[in-house]
């Protein structure tokens, strides 16, 4: 049994190894989805089965917890002799969506670390590439039906060896994936992260002893897991039900349902999600590691103060998702599923867990990522391009205070580009870029607003591509809360307004110049009667001109 | 003939003043309650209690809190806001932010709200072509709509005004003629770069604490004035230079670090007299700690500053960040039985359990307190509190003595605030164990040694008023202004000539503008750099250049060469961008004489030092000496453990570690085991 004061000493410390590594990778990576949004995540992984001793803070979310899976595949691997076994200064690489993954984009790096010639632990990194190839550049396909059609897929493989990276394994990624020119500077960034920590670690055992430190990683696992029973301790028994649904696979035009129960049981917490659709044809399917990764996001989201650590996640059991899109195999197409099954995932939790912890959870927030595709040629710069807008939405109403506007997606920590940026990048104008009015669910507490933008086209032929979500139905209102405003897509040429047939989902829509793309993203659901918001607050908001009237701004069913 | 020099600070509980004396060399001090309905009152006040005559004083430096904390409070100016069709909702939307990574909450307040902030027809696009020719019948309507409305001060921020600024220039010659004060801010005028939302945030909040400023400083240099002062106000602005007060409500926005940035100037020039020139340092209060990094006894200076959520100020400014809470923070033992230290704060009320306020939760305060590394004297019947909270709160719970649960309070709390401060020098590139630790703030030189084992670094300067280091700030910065110029090309299609014409313009505005200023100095320099990165990276490295007129090849490699060192990384396979051009014209003042901020006649040998001896522990319960600082001789060298206490500070020397004392008055502590 370690002192509690040299434990928490060590937590601090390996939790600092990670964060370094975070920012180095971020610091030095060329891909802006990783140098400005932070696409990334960086972690520490038992060399026994993979599992989570510590990851940085500022990781990614929807990246809590699937190294631990693409290691314990790595691992197994290795044992069975179907992957090379490691040796010092190698460094595997790995982008398969079945191996414990997400998409194809999220490309994960393993070093093995060795302490006195003996593999100790594993430190890993994820970074989600600009483009792995496949049909769609950058990867996000609204219409993809097999694999093979979303990108380069790679087994586990040593990228470098004893310290030198592989030229011909290089030369084949690079062959099969669109802008590699810059793709080596991520590359070194990436594997620079990895040594960073592994420099770091072996400072922080030289100090403590590596007794000392594995006794530690042991019973910070045992604190993680007692710290979320004490927190689940708080659900009052009981099983929660909620739904929720993905507007389409973007191939055949009907929802996805994810069906949840909660139960609570002995000292953890049982999410059941037996029901739930079958795997889809289109490419909105989720993987095993992405479902349970999004379970444990959405968790963290709600008891924010437990380390991340495969201790916390124990006390969490998911069933029922065999034979469910929620559990994809090889070749169902998995694209959408870290930017928005996701979130639909987590969006049933907080529905589910806001009915027992209705203090701590709020109302559903918009949940999609809104990516927003655009490629095509410019006959001014003379080049072609690949353009993405991301967008947030607004957050549910909580038991406090009305939503935030404009917030983040719940599986991610980035900020969306400048304006100014894009248009100095593509040749693209920008129309509008406002509060999406009236999409603030009515509750006691309102949803927050989400965006309203329209971006015109202005020279050379284009192809416009959506993945979003929450076209359908707006995010979930709770106790008595309305929904908040749905994600609307329109094409305007001319005088015609098209809407795609899958609402939030489409590939290849051509543009010509002067044709804009309108988007407006969700708001947030609401929380609470709206009949019981402060009148001051309906005042307020139809000053500032956030609802068209008070009907709308004391919800629909008010009249 | 030179009069005195004075600077003083208005800090959030105290304005602290220092009078220097460049003839004689005597120092003036005095500390009194910061006045929060009028800031001047309490500087006139410590005038008196230093029993300065104004007549004397050639001149006055101000640190000033008014900014910070109206932005901070969103106690602003009436401020309405004109911009692009299509883009009045920029400053409330933000980048998609949350204000932390887990949990779906949050709250953001905008500078301007959306009933006053009004659209024009008008359009550039990013190469600063018209696509739509600024309405001016538009724009009067909306100018005498924002009158109405009651509006103070305006904000004029249109997209790509960096780019091409000739409708904001119109626009703010149509408003000049209409508005009824002198408060018109246009977006590109602090700051032209790209990024709507950060030059919005930038130029809202500067219109909106214009007035304030304007008011409070010629508030207070009419009342300085009245005493008898006849040189103009300086006022220290967040970039560690100061202007005269005449002109820095122009560029209000840029005040908003004064205070800490005070600090660190203070830090700049101590470390150079005492040879120790790069520094972190490391401000620990009751309720935040914050921290810098200094190379070259140089401020850090950053163009993106976010002074809380979702406000970036986008000017130059002392890059200065809180880490964490300070003597407040609360300990507590979790729901699965681990120890935990912040990030709560009991603030400064109801404050820690022995301030006897009302605290009954324990902080780090209390910790040290019971621990014997405070008087216990001075907390009285509260100190017990303390240890009976401890004992309740984290003793019990954890098994063990008050003692080793006080001390295990600490080494947490030293924990946390360690990895903090190497993740603020490693995100800048460095490593803490090539620094100096210097110590201020009320509690600062009580952690300073334990902290600085933590993180290897060897040596810990505390200077001679750890209490007043803002206002010393203030006597000691110099003249100083940032100029930036966005290029962002690759260098090898870069004009060179064009490149060194533009840094020597810079140099030759900022030059003009010092020598406008009525203030002595010894001579003027100008420091130049450039931002760059690899083509196609977002990050930024920023090259210190030894002059600006650097050959390419020689960029290249300093690039190169800076990369190398910050990441371990070559990429001969990319070529470089050069993004900014940066200069910093400094004039520089005359050196001000610190070694009798503690007056040297008080000196005794060690011995007299002496004041008493009291049980601390340190692992175990040991007799421990107690000095006065003030009393200490200039040679002084002792071993820990020790405390040596002063009237605002109490600085703790463990055992293992030496502490030496300098001509100057700084304790230097040599830390035991860092080599």
């Amino acid at each position: 049994m370690i002192d509690p004061v040299t434990l928490a000493v060590i937590q601090a410390g390996l939790q600092q190894v990670c964060d370094e590594m975070d920012l180095t990778f971020s610091r030095a990576a060329f891909s802006p989805v990783i140098a400005e949004a932070d696409d990334r995540s960086d972690g520490i992984y038992s060399a026994e089965d993979g599992s989570l001793i510590a990851q940085g803070a500022r990781g990614l979310p929807v990246f809590v917890g699937t190294m631990q899976f693409s290691t314990r595949h790595l691992i197994g691997r290795i044992a069975r002799g179907e992957t090379a076994a490691p040796e010092p200064g190698d460094i595997y690489i790995v982008n398969d969506p079945y191996l414990g993954g997400t998409h194809l984009m999220d490309v994960r790096f393993a070093l093995p670390f060795y302490r006195g010639g003996r593999l100790w632990c594993w430190l890993s990194n994820t970074g989600h590439w600009p483009d792995t190839g496949g049909a769609v550049p950058g990867g996000f396909s609204a219409s993809a039906t097999a694999a093979e059609q979303e990108g380069l897929r790679l087994p586990p493989v040593k990228l470098f060896k004893r310290g030198e990276m592989d030229r011909e394994i290089w030369q084949i990624i690079c062959s099969n994936i669109r802008v590699s020119g810059q793709r080596i500077g991520d590359v070194k960034a990436q594997a620079a992260a990895l040594l960073v920590g592994a420099e770091r670690l072996g400072a922080l055992m030289d100090r403590y002893g590596d007794d000392t430190v594995a006794g530690a990683i042991a019973e910070m696992r045992a604190l993680a897991a007692r710290q979320m029973r004490a927190n689940i301790a708080l659900v009052p028994d009981g099983t929660y039900a909620a739904k929720a649904w993905v507007d389409s696979d973007g191939v055949v035009n009907e929802p996805l349902e994810i069906a949840l129960s909660v139960a609570k049981a002995e000292d953890g917490l049982v999410f059941d999600f037996t029901g739930s659709s079958a795997p889809c044809a289109g490419p909105m399917n989720s993987v095993r590691a992405t479902t349970l990764s999004s379970v444990y996001l959405a968790m963290r989201h709600i008891f924010p103060d437990v380390p991340i650590s495969a201790g916390a996640f124990e006390p969490l059991e998911v069933r029922g998702i065999k034979g469910t899109f929620l559990d994809a195999h090889y070749p169902r197409p998995v694209s959408g599923c870290a930017a928005e099954v996701s979130q639909r995932i987590a969006e049933a939790v907080f529905a589910a867990m806001v009915q027992a912890l209705p203090e701590k959870v709020t109302a559903a927030p918009a949940g999609t990522s809104g990516n927003f595709g655009l490629g095509g040629h410019d006959p001014e710069k003379g080049r072609d391009y690949v353009m993405y807008q991301i967008s947030g939405g607004g957050y549910g109403g909580n038991a406090d205070h009305d939503g935030l506007s404009n917030g983040c997606s719940t599986i991610g920590i980035s900020k969306a580009p400048p304006v100014e940026i894009m248009e100095q990048n593509f040749p693209v104008l920008y129309r509008r870029y406002a509060l999406h009015e009236g999409s603030g669910g009515a509750g006691r507490h309102r949803g927050g607003f989400g965006l309203d933008y329209e971006i015109e086209l202005r020279r050379g032929t284009a192809r416009a591509s959506f993945v979003m979500d929450h076209g359908r139905s707006g995010p979930q209102g709770v106790l008595g809360g309305q929904d908040g405003g749905v994600n609307r897509v329109e094409v305007i040429r001319g005088t015609e307004v098209w809407v795609p047939p899958h609402l939030s989902k489409a590939q290849d829509v051509p543009l010509q110049p002067g044709d804009r793309v309108r988007v407006r993203t969700p708001g947030g659901g609401g929380y609470g009667d709206p009949a019981t918001r402060a009148p001051g607050a309906v005042a307020e908001d139809l000053r500032l001109g956030r609802y068209k009237d008070e009907a709308a701004a004391r919800g629909r069913g008010q009249g | 003939m030179a009069g005195l020099v004075a600077g003083v600070d208005v800090g959030g509980t105290f304005t602290d003043l220092v009078i220097f004396d460049p003839g004689s060399g005597a120092v003036r001090l005095a500390k009194v309650p910061t006045t929060l309905d009028n800031q001047a009152h309490g500087v006139m006040s410590a005038f008196d209690a230093a029993g300065a005559d104004l007549a004397q004083v050639a001149l006055v430096v101000h640190g000033t809190t008014t900014t910070t904390n109206a932005v901070l409070e969103r106690n602003l100016c009436r401020t309405g806001l004109i911009t692009t069709e299509g883009f009045r909702d920029v400053l409330e939307l933000g980048r998609r932010t949350r204000p932390q990574p887990y949990g779906m909450t949050g709250r953001f307040v905008p500078v301007i709200p959306r009933d006053l902030r009004l659209e024009v027809p008008e359009r550039m696009d990013a190469e600063g072509r018209v696509i739509t020719p600024l309405d001016e019948a538009a724009l009067r309507d909306a100018i005498t709509a924002l009158v109405a409305a009651g509006c103070e001060s305006l904000v004029i921020h249109f997209l790509h005004s960096y780019s091409n600024p000739a409708h904001e220039l119109r626009a703010l010659e149509i408003a000049a003629g209409l508005w009824p004060t002198p408060y018109i801010t246009a977006g590109h005028q602090l700051l032209s770069e790209s990024r709507e939302f950060e030059r919005g945030v930038t130029a809202a909040v500067n219109a909106a604490v214009q007035p304030l400023l304007e008011r409070y400083v010629s508030r207070l240099a009419a009342e300085l004035k009245g005493r008898g002062y006849r040189a103009e106000l300086l006022v220290m602005n967040g970039n560690g230079g100061m202007v005269s007060a005449a002109h820095v409500s122009r560029e209000a926005v840029k005040t908003v670090m004064s205070g800490p940035a005070s600090g660190v100037m203070a830090a700049c020039y101590t470390g150079q007299r005492a040879g120790m020139v790069n520094l972190i340092t490391y401000d620990m209060g009751g309720t935040s700690t914050d921290v810098a990094l200094i190379r070259d006894a140089r401020p850090p200076v950053s163009n993106e500053i976010e002074v809380e959520y979702a406000m970036p100020i986008h000017v130059p400014m002392v890059d200065v960040r809180t880490v964490g809470a300070g003597g407040g923070s609360i300990a507590r033992v979790d729901a699965a039985g681990m120890l935990r230290v912040g990030p709560e704060s009991a603030g400064a009320m109801p404050g820690p359990v022995c301030y006897g306020r009302g605290g009954t939760q324990v902080t780090i305060s209390d910790a040290n307190l019971i621990l014997g590394r405070l008087p216990t004297v001075r907390f009285g019947q509260a100190a017990d509190a303390a240890r009976a909270a401890m004992e309740d709160q984290i003793a019990r719970p954890l098994g063990l003595s008050v003692e080793a649960a006080a001390e295990a309070v600490l080494r947490i709390a030293n924990t946390h605030m360690a990895g903090a401060i190497r993740m603020v020098s490693i995100s800048m590139g460095a490593d803490p164990r090539d620094f100096a630790l210097f110590a201020f703030g009320g509690a600062g030189p009580l952690h300073a040694a334990e902290l600085a084992r933590e993180l290897a670094i060897p040596r810990v300067l505390i200077p001679a008023r750890p209490g007043i280091t803002n206002a010393l700030g203030c006597t000691v910065a110099d003249l100083r202004h940032d100029f930036v110029r966005t290029v962002n090309r690759p260098l090898d299609t870069v004009d060179m000539d064009a490149v060194h014409a533009l840094w020597a313009g810079q140099e030759v505005q900022g030059r003009a503008l010092i020598a406008a200023e009525e203030v002595a100095l010894t001579g003027v320099e100008a420091e130049f750099s450039a931002d760059m990165q690899f083509v196609g990276q977002t990050h930024l490295l920023r090259v210190p250049l030894p002059d600006g007129a650097p050959s390419r090849a020689d960029l290249q490699a300093r690039f190169e060469a800076a990369y190398h060192a910050r990441f371990r990384v070559d990429l001969p396979e990319i070529r470089a961008n050069l993004v900014n051009l940066n200069c910093s014209v400094i004039g520089r003042r005359p050196d001000l004489d610190l070694s009798r901020l503690i007056d040297p006649t008080g000196r005794r040998d060690l011995a007299g030092a002496l004041t008493g001896r009291r049980q601390v522990w340190f692992g175990g319960w040991q007799d421990v000496p107690v000095y006065r600082r003030e009393w200490l001789p200039a040679d002084a060298a002792l071993d820990g453990p020790a405390i040596i206490e002063q009237m605002d500070t109490t600085t703790l020397l463990p055992p293992g570690d030496r502490m030496a004392t300098d001509a100057m008055g700084n304790l230097i502590l040599q830390i035991g085991g860092c080599a």
